[in-house]
């Protein structure tokens, strides 16, 4: 490992207006403006995208999935929280 | 009563057992992420080499058609092995690592880089041939275990298939041209044959790691499964083409419903994967060449950089003040 690697960005693409951005990958560049054309020459070669983010990848925080089970665990016994919990009665239409 | 308490492997291959995705931050076997990085590393190493053997042609091509195709090919190459690169990162295999191992021989790549490519029909077979055997190998890897992984490969087998049809297309304009044309067709068929069978790698006799490698789920089928796939899915379409493939013991076995076809030579193998083909030194020379000539670049937009954000904090502080 040297110094003179380039930072790490991770790459989100909007494949088309309406749509969120979604994560597609990441690549090295030097700094946010070269990430993102970078990204448009890798991630983007067939008309895939029509906007682009890029986050240099230490600036990412993410849960941890040994604490999974515990950290979701609070929406697990949550089943009123969906539409089919309710019983609807036939008759009643547009519910 | 005795609880069951499985162990973080057991736990672990119950998960791929279940098809389930394994995700960077996930607990995983240092085996596991080894075997990965070295699998996925040489993969990506293959498609940065792959480039060599066909930038050979680029200027070279017979129409602007085909060299615009053909540019748009050796860039995609690229772009897989950044996609692959990046999923071994995600690892923790460093990018300068993975380059330094290739450069320096220790990591591999698919032994087919090392053929030479000798006339425009090689272009044709590469494409047709060399690329539908890595798209079998491929196909299958879109739902390996690891989850970055198969998400690249997803990527890749999408852009794969066009390579395929553009070397099969240069295949068929040449059969169906001029007398030279299908004979350059033809030899090149000859000489690239052999070898492509070889990059399914030994026979499962020889492959000792291919079983932990399939119950890892990061292989879904031996070496022996996919090369006879590959015989049986191409030989018909050499026969659309009018060529023969060079192998006298081919021979369609209605008992397997498969072709029975003739013994790799193991030795040619195992000597190209050491080192010694005909353009080892040559693919690597090129490579590392280009590495150190980039060198330069790669320093300068670092310094440039570090200017421009220099700049811009200081344009901050002067605002502020």
């Amino acid at each position: 490992m040297t110094q003179h690697e380039w930072p790490l960005w991770e790459v989100f693409i909007r494949s088309k207006q309406g749509l969120d951005h979604k994560h597609v990958g990441s690549l090295h560049a030097a700094d946010a403006a070269m990430a993102i054309q970078n990204a448009r020459d890798v991630y983007t070669r067939r008309m895939e995208g029509i906007s682009i983010w890029v986050v240099e990848s230490k600036h990412v925080h993410a849960s941890n999935p040994d604490d999974a089970a515990a950290f979701f665990d609070p929406a697990n016994d949550k089943v009123y929280r969906h539409p089919t919990f309710y019983e609807v009665p036939d008759s009643i239409k547009h519910m | 009563m005795e609880t069951l308490e499985l162990t973080q492997e057991e736990q672990f291959q119950a998960r791929i057992d279940a098809d389930m995705r394994i995700e960077p931050k996930d607990w995983m076997p240092d085996a596991y992420r080894k075997t990965l990085i070295r699998q996925i590393s040489q993969h990506a190493h293959s498609e940065l080499v792959g480039m060599l053997p066909e930038g050979n042609w680029i200027t070279r091509a017979p129409s602007l058609k085909r060299k615009s195709i053909l540019l748009s090919k050796v860039q995609d190459e690229a772009g897989h092995g950044l996609y692959l690169y990046s999923a071994a990162e995600t690892l923790g295999a460093s990018r300068d690592q993975m380059l330094a191992d290739l450069h320096s021989g220790k990591a591999k790549y698919s032994s087919i880089f090392n053929y030479p490519t000798l006339s425009w029909a090689d272009m044709g077979t590469v494409g047709w041939l060399v690329d539908g055997a890595a798209i079998l190998n491929q196909v299958p890897l879109c739902r390996t275990s690891y989850g970055p992984y198969a998400r690249a490969m997803v990527r890749v087998c999408k852009e794969e298939s066009f390579h395929q049809r553009q070397g099969f297309e240069i295949m068929q304009t040449l059969c169906e041209g001029a007398p030279e044309q299908k004979a350059m067709a033809q030899e090149a068929l000859n000489r690239w044959w052999w070898p492509t069978l070889m990059m399914f790698g030994p026979k499962d006799a020889d492959s000792p790691n291919t079983e932990q490698s399939m119950k890892w789920r990061i292989k879904r089928f031996t070496n022996d499964e996919l090369r006879q796939k590959f015989v049986d899915m191409m030989v018909p379409q050499a026969e659309f083409l009018g060529l023969t493939v060079p192998d006298p013991n081919l021979k369609w076995n209605e008992a397997k419903n498969g072709y029975d076809f003739g013994e790799v030579d193991w030795e040619e193998f195992w000597n190209v994967v050491k080192g010694n083909g005909m353009c080892n030194k040559d693919r690597l020379g090129a490579r590392v060449k280009a590495h150190e000539e980039g060198a330069w670049v790669r320093e300068a937009a670092l310094a440039h950089a570090a200017k421009r954000k220099q700049r811009a904090e200081q344009e901050a502080v002067q605002q502020v003040a």
